[in-house]
């Protein structure tokens, strides 16, 4: 059947800001799915609150809405836009979420609104666990034994039947967040207190535990013709128990039969049937290893990130195609965009092993244990493909960035006698995110592919793959091998199992320039093979390359364009997010219109920059040195490639590159030196007499006290080379500096530690600008919410900003201008500044793309990036006729947003190193109506009326009270602990007196516990122990209070909240914002 | 690791490792992309006279499970693959599949690009090949491949049909991943008891286990038996098998076939179709490279309904020559990526045949139900004769 006629505007929910669950591949999805309604002539209106999205880019629907993503905005936008029909399906689960609520209040009905791609019933049914596992069980599947309940008592009850251990699950979250194990009646009732409070309607799933089965993803995707593809298989490498985002994934399946695989696609397509789902899904099921039992987990009837893995893995769009599905086409009228001659129909097949793995960081949340369960923990992913599961995997390991280069081998292992086998075991046993590295230590001692079968419940096959690659580590290890007649065979062949550079260096006690040099010498180089849907049968259409050891390069190379490749961010990480990515993608579209032909690298598959339609060619691979040599020996010394848009991972690899003579576009490696090396940056500083807060770098901890001690407390104290503030800490005496600094030591081995006065109380400001080298413009100037010592990633900042007087602002710009032309940037720079006592401080400059590059341009309605790339092909800002956009008749404010609902135990007190993972834009026409939206975009629920709780440290004891005074005149009812409470009542504020955490009975947690807390206001000290603080502020998390730990913040929010009770909150589309 | 050598008719060559048995092995070089089933391939008589190469890299994980063989011998000449697994793992699993091959004698290579080998064959055509473990000497390998026979107009499938009639005793097996597997595993339930006389050309079990769960006794017959033979078995419907090789090497066939034609419902699968096709008039041709895979779709084209299918084939029926035939040749089937016939069907003569492989295994059940076609149309014929 053709498209539909009878709806000609529809309206796309976005998945809101990056968390952890729900990532970047919901940019991937929506902006494949404007792209593709757009293709077909419908009007688009969309609505994400996330600014770092290409999908909010204005020229991908037509009418863009930078908004909250919840019932309340998405009501006001039907209202004014009346559009036909709406896409829950594209924006994760709290896009589907908020898709069921819409209709199931009535608002879709009211307005004419149809849910296209989802039906209302089969969402309830899908999502619903009792309807779900009824409908399983119908068709004669079974599901683990289960109770759904939604008391204390029920839950007690349920769990004397089921036996443990318990998988608690509570419903409709993301991430599965609340979710967990309890192994016995005593955790179990904490657990199941948690899951009920974690759900948003109250109700949890106690299922039978399936630890260690194994696990069975299925991609499929239905038609209303009840056609039914299988776009992909996934098998797990890590069994049942832990969370399939936190999962190395394999695909296709490695162990399971042709007949089983058959069986398990039946079963699929008939519980799609029975649920009633069209479009894709994807199924998750355990197999039982030994006897083949299968069961049902569950099913997304969305696409989700699977969908994206699966998408990449294959080269077969599932979101375009689904949304062309949702519009009533079936699966033979949509073409595959991969062969441009076979129907969507074909099932893609693939002739290559894709190995997805998760990135971690632990390390940022130290109060939380490394533990990995039902509940999703990883930030960011990649994936890597190879001919074999060997490549693959340790090309996915030297992807990820954690300073490893394949598996093991690089130098980087610890010394295995000193883990015992009992140490190994426990980490065996216990899932956790460095488990791969425990097989390692584990085979290496000897203990067997079965015994550690048996303790992790992997695959016999996968342990069996690593176990050949410890064998040919040994085997490259030997002194004499290098000079074997068999050698180059050797060499090839470790190759071909994906060993880098860099491990072979090591093996072979030689470095890795001269490793390549006996690649050379031997003709052993990667060649470039195409994912393309079909396993070679047809000839691929699209350029989507990842690199092998094989006898054919089907590189297409192009000699006559000129020609640029930009590397991209590799995997999301706190730090690094989609925010590179957008710049990235950016940077591809504004090489095409410069007639360039562009390659893109990059191996995170939730990305739109590993979109295979993104750039002209794709090349799926890690970013480390060796990979992109091999690319740039491929597309010749002419080739330009772009390093400044994919954060500190490409940057990182400026000066390798240039050293190996690869042709560097935009600002010089030199010129990004001088800003990274602390020395010549004071020295272009004092040149250009721009003050910056005293400060020394020391190479050991005696040099690093002595200058602390002729600073003076409090200090600002990092490693350097690094990013997201990782190890960056404020210290405020002597103990506490001898802690941190011997860390930042362990951080960074080659680099020394910097060492900052800190400006204690300063308001600190954000700059993008860009520069063509002759002359320099300002993009934006944001002003920090929150006051300095607070990563920038995480505070929230305005632009314009507001409480700055004009000339700091004339200052900063005389400053920024002056430093990009000093540093010949051509592109991009971000220049950090704080104000205290009417000086400007310049804190650090970045001549790179930074993470405010989208919000800027999303602010501005300039796409900055786009004209840095062009400013790199050589273009001047006077030829591409640029203007500054500083007066602008909007607001916008960024709000940033925090894991800490999922690493429970992790304390939510902002600081110097970051801990957001996304964030969300409120844009309006005056400041509280803007702050208000980024904080309820930002999911704060804001109360209009109620108790406000508060709690300040001495310092704050005096503005708190302006703050609280205003509450008490919108309403508000305060409550606050003996201290704060004398403090206010001193000014005639009236105070509901509460106990402190330690005092028993009625104490302030017993009262956010029973609901009678609507805001807490919480600044913590600025050291010492803080234990009530932090109780006060987990429980705030676990039950999804809002709260604020600045006073900054706090005004803010005030002020918010005022404004919007004089004036009703209004939404507006983009393109309204930049006609005027 | 001991040297494998594959090289091609035009010369091409391809050293790896050798990962089944010592010797020599001739053969059309083709290529198969299904993801899984390589036991199913490697048992499948219709893969005689061919060296297969797979194209997913990573083949032998699941080591051979007796259960999934779809005939008695490995019937493919060699196996090609990218990395053949040194272990199995699957609760099935009985030996591995190096083991398998050398079990039965059949060489295999290891290690080489088999995607530039698969888009050599994609490019220049399947084409005769030569697998050696013993002789690593190129001129002298080119010699022989050229030497070898070709596949065009020879008769495979006498080599791997039947020596003498049979009946059929094997039932479908459950893999015993689910309580309720029958949904899956089954295809209809025929309350009626019917007899079917089926031509072995290479005849895969799965096709006789899924008849005889229709409530089908089935006798198996060599391929070179007489039309009044096959009448005298009194069946209700005859069975034309799937089978290696080129159709029109087999004309004794197809002339008995015609003899058969609005006698008895008639069904025939891949080799079966291309046979039914020539003796309705219809010509076949040899394809490119043929099709081989789990993922082709197949739309029916009365009711639009796409089948993901199962196929093996690299002779196809000609379009335009089933036009202006005796009798009325409707095309049912059409394969969706490059519009070839995949069904075709005389509805006054109550013969129908299918290109792909509705029994699937290994691969996708999806088309299975066309069996039922051919139990309805006994039925009709049943009801018919006994009315008179």
């Amino acid at each position: 059947m053709p498209k539909r006629t009878d709806i000609k505007k529809i309206m796309i929910i976005g998945s809101g800001p990056i968390t952890i669950g729900q990532g970047c591949e919901f940019d991937y999805s929506g902006t494949q799915a404007c792209k593709a309604l757009r293709e077909e002539g419908y009007k688009t209106v969309l609505v994400n609150s996330n600014p770092a999205t290409i999908m909010t880019d204005p020229e991908y629907a037509d009418r863009t809405y930078i908004e909250p993503v919840n019932a309340e905005f998405v009501e006001k936008i039907i209202k004014k836009e009346r559009p036909d029909a709406l896409i829950p399906t594209m924006g994760g689960q709290s896009g589907l979420n908020l898709g069921s609520e819409l209709s199931k209040s009535g608002i879709l009905k009211k307005y004419g609104v149809e849910l296209i791609g989802a039906d209302y019933n089969a969402i309830e049914k899908a999502e619903d666990r009792l309807l779900f596992k009824n409908a399983i069980q119908k068709i004669g599947l079974e599901v683990p034994e289960s109770a759904y309940v939604g008391t204390m008592e029920e839950a007690l009850a349920a769990a004397k039947v089921i036996k443990f251990p318990i998988i608690v699950r509570p419903a409709f979250t993301l991430g599965g967040a609340g979710g967990s194990i309890a192994y016995g009646m005593s955790d179990f009732k904490q657990k199941a207190y948690y899951g009920l409070k974690a759900s948003p309607i109250s109700r949890v799933l106690l299922e039978e535990s399936v630890l260690g089965w194994k696990e069975y993803e299925l991609e499929l995707m239905r038609d209303h013709e009840d056609n039914v593809i299988q776009i992909c298989n996934i098998e797990n490498f890590d069994p049942m128990g832990v969370h399939t985002g936190d999962s190395i994934c394999s695909a296709p399946a490695q162990t399971f039969t042709a007949a089983e695989c058959a069986l398990i696609k039946d079963a699929g397509i008939d519980i799609m049937r029975e649920i009633g789902v069209n479009g894709g899904v994807n199924i998750q099921f355990a197999v039982n290893p030994k006897n083949g039992k299968l069961k049902v987990i569950e099913l997304n009837p969305r696409v989700s990130r699977s969908s994206a893995l699966a998408s990449k893995a294959t080269g077969f769009p599932i979101a375009r195609v689904a949304t062309k599905l949702a519009v009533g086409y079936t699966l033979d009228e949509v073409l595959n965009t991969m062969t441009k001659r076979t129907p969507a129909s074909s099932e893609p097949d693939v002739d290559y092993v894709v190995t997805k793995v998760a990135r971690f960081t632990f390390e940022k949340f130290k109060d939380t244990p490394d533990i990995l369960g039902p509940q999703m923990k990883a930030i960011g992913e990649v994936m890597a493909m190879g001919r074999t599961f060997k490549e693959s995997l340790q090309k996915a390991m030297r992807s990820l960035e954690t300073g490893r280069f394949g598996f093991g081998g690089d130098g980087k292992d610890p010394l295995l006698s000193s883990l015992s086998e009992k140490q190994i075991a426990e980490k065996l046993k216990l899932p956790n995110s460095q488990r791969l590295w425990y097989i390692r230590y584990a085979l290496q001692k000897g203990m067997g592919i079965k015994k550690i079968n048996e303790m992790t419940g992997i695959d016999p096959w996968f342990i069996a793959q690593l176990d050949e690659l410890i064998a040919q580590e040994n085997k490259m290890s030997k002194k004499s091998i290098i000079k074997s007649a068999a050698f180059p065979d050797e060499l090839r062949s470790a190759k071909e199992s994906g060993f880098s550079d860099v491990q072979l260096a090591q093996m072979l006690g030689t470095t890795q320039d001269k490793v390549r040099a006996l690649r050379k010498k031997f003709d052993i180089k990667p060649v470039y093979k195409h994912a393309d849907t079909c396993a070679g049968e047809y000839d691929a259409k699209s350029s989507y390359l990842y690199s092998t050891y094989g006898s054919q390069n089907e590189n297409p190379i192009n000699t006559k364009k000129k020609k640029a490749v930009i590397l991209g961010g590799g995997p999301n990480r706190i730090g690094q997010g989609i925010e590179f990515d957008y710049c990235c993608v950016h940077g591809v579209f504004a090489l095409k219109e410069e007639g360039y032909e562009v390659s893109m690298v990059n191996c995170n598959p939730e990305t739109v920059s590993t979109d295979y339609d993104t750039a002209d060619k794709l090349y799926f691979e890690p970013l480390t040195v060796e990979d992109i040599l091999a690319i740039s020996e491929d597309e010749g010394k002419k080739t330009g490639f772009i390093v400044q848009f994919g954060g500190q991972t490409p940057l990182k690899l400026a000066v390798p590159l240039k050293e190996a003579d690869v042709k560097i576009m935009g600002t010089s490696p030199e010129s990004i030196d001088r800003a990274e090396d602390r020395k010549k940056f004071d020295a272009v500083l004092t040149e250009l007499d721009i003050p910056r807060p005293e400060n020394g770098t020391a190479f050991n901890l005696a040099e690093a006290k002595k200058i602390v001690r002729e600073m003076g407390y409090p200090v600002l104290v990092r490693p350097s080379y690094v990013l997201g503030g990782r190890a960056m800490e404020i210290v405020y005496d002597e103990e506490s500096f001898d802690k941190y600094a011997k860390e930042a030591f362990i951080v960074s081995e080659k680099y020394p530690i910097l060492i900052d006065k800190f400006l204690e109380d300063a308001v600190e400001v954000d700059v993008d600008c860009i520069c063509d080298g002759k002359e320099a413009l300002i993009a934006g100037i944001m002003e920090h919410i929150e006051e300095a010592g607070i990563h920038s990633g995480d505070s929230a900042c305005v632009l314009p900003p507001i409480t700055i007087r004009g000339d700091m602002l004339e200052k900063i710009k005389q400053y920024t201008k002056a430093l990009a032309l000093k540093l010949n940037v051509k592109g991009l720079m971000n220049v950090q500044y704080a104000i205290r006592n009417d000086i400007v401080y310049i804190l650090e400059a970045n001549p790179r793309a930074s993470r405010t590059v989208p919000f800027v341009s999303k602010a501005t309605g300039v796409a900055w990036a786009k004209l840095a790339t062009k400013i790199m092909t050589g273009k001047t800002l006077k030829q591409l006729k640029v203007k500054e956009k500083l007066d602008l008749q909007h607001v916008s404010v960024k709000e940033s947003v925090f894991p800490f609902s999922k690493f429970i135990g992790a304390d939510t007190v902002l600081g110097p190193e970051m801990k957001s993972t996304g964030e969300v834009m409120g844009l309006d026409k005056d400041f509280g109506h803007a702050y208000y939206k980024s904080q309820v975009a930002a999911g704060q629920k804001i109360p209009s009326k109620g108790t406000v709780f508060i709690s300040v440290k001495n310092k704050d004891k005096r503005d708190i009270v302006f703050v609280a005074k205003k509450l008490v005149d919108l309403g508000f009812k305060i409550a606050a602990t003996l201290g704060t409470a004398n403090a206010l009542e001193q000014f005639g504020i009236e105070t509901i007196k509460v106990k402190k955490v330690h005092e028993k009975g009625g104490n302030v947690i017993d009262m956010i516990k029973a609901g009678k807390i609507n805001l807490i206001i919480n600044t913590p000290a600025g050291k010492g122990p803080r234990s009530d603080d932090y109780q006060i502020r987990l429980h705030a998390i676990s039950l999804g209070v809002p709260y604020t730990t600045t006073m900054s913040g706090a005004q803010a929010l005030v002020y918010a909240i005022e404004s919007v009770s004089k004036k009703e909150v209004e939404v507006m589309p983009l393109q309204e914002y930049y006609k005027k | 690791m001991k040297k494998a050598v594959l090289m091609l008719e035009d010369g091409t060559c391809f050293e790896g490792s050798s990962c089944g048995a010592d010797g020599e092995a001739y053969g059309e070089i083709v290529f198969n992309t299904s993801m899984t089933g390589y036991q199913e391939i490697l048992t499948d008589p219709s893969y005689k006279g061919q060296i297969v190469t797979m194209t997913y890299p990573e083949i032998g994980n699941y080591g051979i499970v007796d259960d999934d063989a779809e005939s008695r011998c490995l019937q493919a000449e060699g196996f090609v693959v990218k990395e053949m697994s040194k272990i199995k793992s699957n609760w099935r699993a009985g030996m591995t599949l190096g083991a398998y091959l050398k079990a039965h004698g059949k060489q295999a290579i290891e290690g080489i690009d088999t995607r530039a080998l698969t888009r050599h064959i994609r490019d220049f055509g399947a084409m005769k090949s030569v697998l050696s473990t013993v002789d690593f000497n190129k001129d002298s390998l080119r010699k022989k491949v050229k030497e070898s026979p070709s596949i065009v107009g020879i008769d495979l499938a006498k080599q791997v049909t039947v020596e003498k009639p049979y009946k059929w005793s094997g039932k479908l097996k459950p893999v015993g991943m689910m309580i309720n597997e029958d949904r899956y595993v089954r295809v209809g339930n025929n309350k009626t008891k019917l007899k079917v006389t089926a031509f072995d050309c290479g005849m895969k079990n799965n096709i006789l286990r899924i008849l005889t769960d229709l409530n089908c006794e089935v006798t198996v017959v060599p391929i070179d038996t007489k039309a009044e033979d096959v009448l005298k078995t009194n069946p209700d419907g005859i069975f034309i098998s799937n089978g290696p090789g080129d159709p029109s090497a087999v004309p004794y066939i197809v002339e008995e076939l015609k003899k058969l034609l609005g006698k008895k419902p008639i069904f025939g699968i891949c080799f079966g179709h291309q046979l039914l096709a020539q003796a309705l008039g219809g010509k076949t041709y040899k394809l490119k490279f043929g099709h081989r895979g789990a993922n082709h779709p197949v739309m029916d084209t009365r009711t639009k309904k796409i089948d993901i299918t199962v196929q093996n084939h690299g002779f196809a029926v000609d379009l335009k020559s089933l036009k202006k035939l005796k009798h009325k040749v409707e095309v049912t089937h059409i394969n969706l990526n490059d519009k070839t016939i995949e069904g075709i069907e005389v509805k006054k003569l109550k013969a129908f045949s299918i290109q792909h492989h509705p029994e699937a295994s290994a691969g996708p059940h999806d088309a299975r139900y066309i069996f039922n076609h051919f139990i309805d149309l006994m039925i009709q014929a049943k009801k018919k004769t006994n009315k008179k």
